[in-house]
């Protein structure tokens, strides 16, 4: 073909239809079931008061959301804990299209990072208390025209009888309208 | 010698290579995939399983192939049997780790001629889509309850690059476009679109704003091997050893969400590492080809600058200037890459470094690119926006 290397590579392409396959589920109906932690475990606690908790090093001034017990730059325990504000600025968000399954989902959501505000601290781009969620109130286009890229949220609080101790406890960060 | 940050006792060759074809499905097994890989690479360098010390094996999540223990599992097939072997695993940086990681054992004097392998065959994770297997990447306790899926992670990163650097799609698409018809001269290539334009790319399913189908590459199976010996061994089996002249590799934290995603400085450690050694300072001026990691087609944009082959937020310009073509000042990934050769993940990074040892023999055919080459690196990336591998090669 290109008189290049590799020379005639092998290997055999199929489609499903040609040969049997032999298909079994992953480890029967086995599932994960994950420790929170030390730091997590508190993390979550917090989640269910409706206060989102993290930990800071005085030796680098970085602050932890979510949590260590450690900070992994100093290499020594944090000195203590915090409460993050439960609003900041979308640093990153992006519209899937797709489910965890990549089946295609009727509708659209956006999902983005949130660096969270600490009161009495300033966080550069480089290291700054963030976490992953759903941003409710963005629309397609605010979202494609990058509109939603230093927007202040807040978060959307499940009614406290429903919270279990999860990240689930917040619905979303929704964008706050000036 | 030159010897700049680390202490080895031999210089290092590449004495020979082998690639699978890469296909979505291929009937193979991993063992025979890996065996074909093998088999090829000893044949190019004159040599056979005797001749062989010590093997390295690579391989990314054992969920892929559905066999835990793959690195026990594939030595039969990469020539392990009876002999030192293990597996390394740094996620999709993987392919690039397993030459290095083979580097050091003819380094240190341990073994002479080392076999190092790669496969992955993400065909056996069939259902409900190979995609699922990801989700067991994410932080169990704070990220899997969201219910995410890979891509997203990809689209954050991609989003906020072309925020901080003003980057459009259309300038990224054309990595995506270079590469798949560089693609159409690799022998092994899964998808060669010579026709392919932006317009294609910026049509196609939009799976999570900005990333569209076009713009990753896709699911397959194949292998990759290369032979590593060192100086004196080197010398006797070839009148064309291409040098190892600098690795390097490092891990940032999987707390991708304390981090700015714009810059990669997972690469640009692991570059300053392997350029320290080879006695590089001026990247953009002394690497004369490079086949920097592109599952995603802005990840050859950000691994660029990362490897300071462009400054900061420059390498839509000089994609768009056409500098990055085969025939262009820089070429850049001239194999076609993981979105035109075909992504089985640690053998996708090992297929780069093969192209370095080819496009340095000048062997690569009608990918040969046009300017002489006497240095090219290859980079492979992993996990949570973590995992930084570099090999520089040359003459
Ligand atoms: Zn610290």
């Amino acid at each position: 073909m290109s008189g290049g290397k590799p020379i005639n590579p092998r290997g055999t392409k199929y489609e499903k239809v040609e040969f049997p396959v032999f298909e079994f589920p992953v480890v029967g109906k086995a599932r994960y079931s994950y420790t929170t932690g030390e730091a997590l475990g508190r993390f979550l606690a917090g989640l269910k008061e409706g206060k989102i908790l993290g930990t800071y090093c005085a030796g680098c001034g970085r602050v932890f959301v979510p949590p260590r017990i450690y900070c992994s730059y100093c290499f020594k325990e944090v000195d203590g804990w915090l409460e993050a504000k439960d609003e900041g600025v979308v640093v990153t968000a992006v519209m899937s299209y797709i489910s965890a399954t990549r089946a295609r989902l009727e509708r659209p959501v956006a999902v983005g990072v949130i660096k969270l505000d600490v009161p009495g601290r300033q966080f550069d781009d480089h290291f700054f208390p963030g976490i992953m969620h759903y941003i409710c109130g963005a629309t397609e286009d605010d979202v494609k025209s990058m509109r939603i890229f230093g927007a202040r949220v807040k978060a959307k609080w499940k009614r406290p009888e429903q919270r279990t101790g999860s990240i689930t406890d917040i619905e979303c960060f929704e964008v706050v309208r000036p | 010698m030159t010897n700049r940050n680390l202490n080895f006792k031999h210089r290092v060759a590449v004495v020979g290579a082998g690639l699978t074809l890469f296909r979505s499905r291929m009937l193979e097994t991993p063992q025979e995939l890996a065996w074909l890989a093998a088999k090829q690479a000893l044949d190019e360098a004159g040599l056979t399983l005797k001749d062989i010390d010590c093997v390295v094996i690579g391989s990314a999540p054992d969920a892929f192939d559905g066999v835990h223990m793959k690195g026990e599992y594939l030595a039969e097939g990469a020539g392990g049997i009876h002999k030192p072997t293990i597996r390394v695993f740094v996620g999709g940086a993987t392919g690039v780790f397993v030459p290095i990681a083979a580097w050091w054992h003819v380094a240190s004097g341990l073994c002479k001629r080392v076999l190092a392998v790669a496969e992955e065959k993400m065909s056996h994770a069939a259902k409900p889509h190979t995609q699922y297997v990801f989700r067991y990447i994410w932080d169990p306790v704070v990220e899997k309850p969201l219910n995410p899926n890979l891509i997203w992670i990809f689209a954050m990163e991609m989003h906020r690059y072309m925020h901080k650097c003003g980057v459009k799609k259309e300038d990224i698409a054309l990595v995506s476009v270079k590469n798949k018809r560089n693609a159409c001269g690799h022998p092994s290539a899964q998808l060669c679109m010579p026709n392919i334009t932006v317009d294609d790319v910026l049509k196609s399913e939009v799976l999570v704003w900005p990333v569209q189908l076009l713009d990753i590459s896709p699911t397959s199976d194949g292998a990759a091997a290369v032979v590593l010996a060192s100086e004196e061994e080197a010398r006797r089996i070839t009148d064309t050893p291409v040098w190892i002249k600098g690795i390097g590799w490092t891990l940032d934290t999987t707390h991708w969400t304390n981090r700015d995603l714009a810059y990669p400085e997972y690469v640009r450690r692991a570059a300053e590492m392997a350029y320290r050694m080879a006695g590089i300072d001026n990247p953009r001026k002394q690497i004369d080809v490079a086949e920097p990691y592109d599952p995603f087609d802005y990840k050859e944009l950000h691994h660029m600058e990362g490897l300071g082959l462009a400054k900061k937020c420059e390498a839509p310009i000089l994609t768009r200037e056409g500098v990055t073509q085969r025939d262009g000042d820089l070429p850049i990934n001239p194999s076609g890459g993981l979105l035109g050769v075909g992504n089985p993940i640690a053998a996708a990074g090992l297929m780069k470094v093969a192209e370095i040892f080819w496009q340095v023999r000048g062997e690569a055919g009608e990918r040969q690119v046009k300017k002489p080459v006497y240095t090219g690196l290859a980079q492979a990336w992993g996990d949570l926006m973590q995992a930084g591998t570099v090999i520089v090669m040359g003459i």
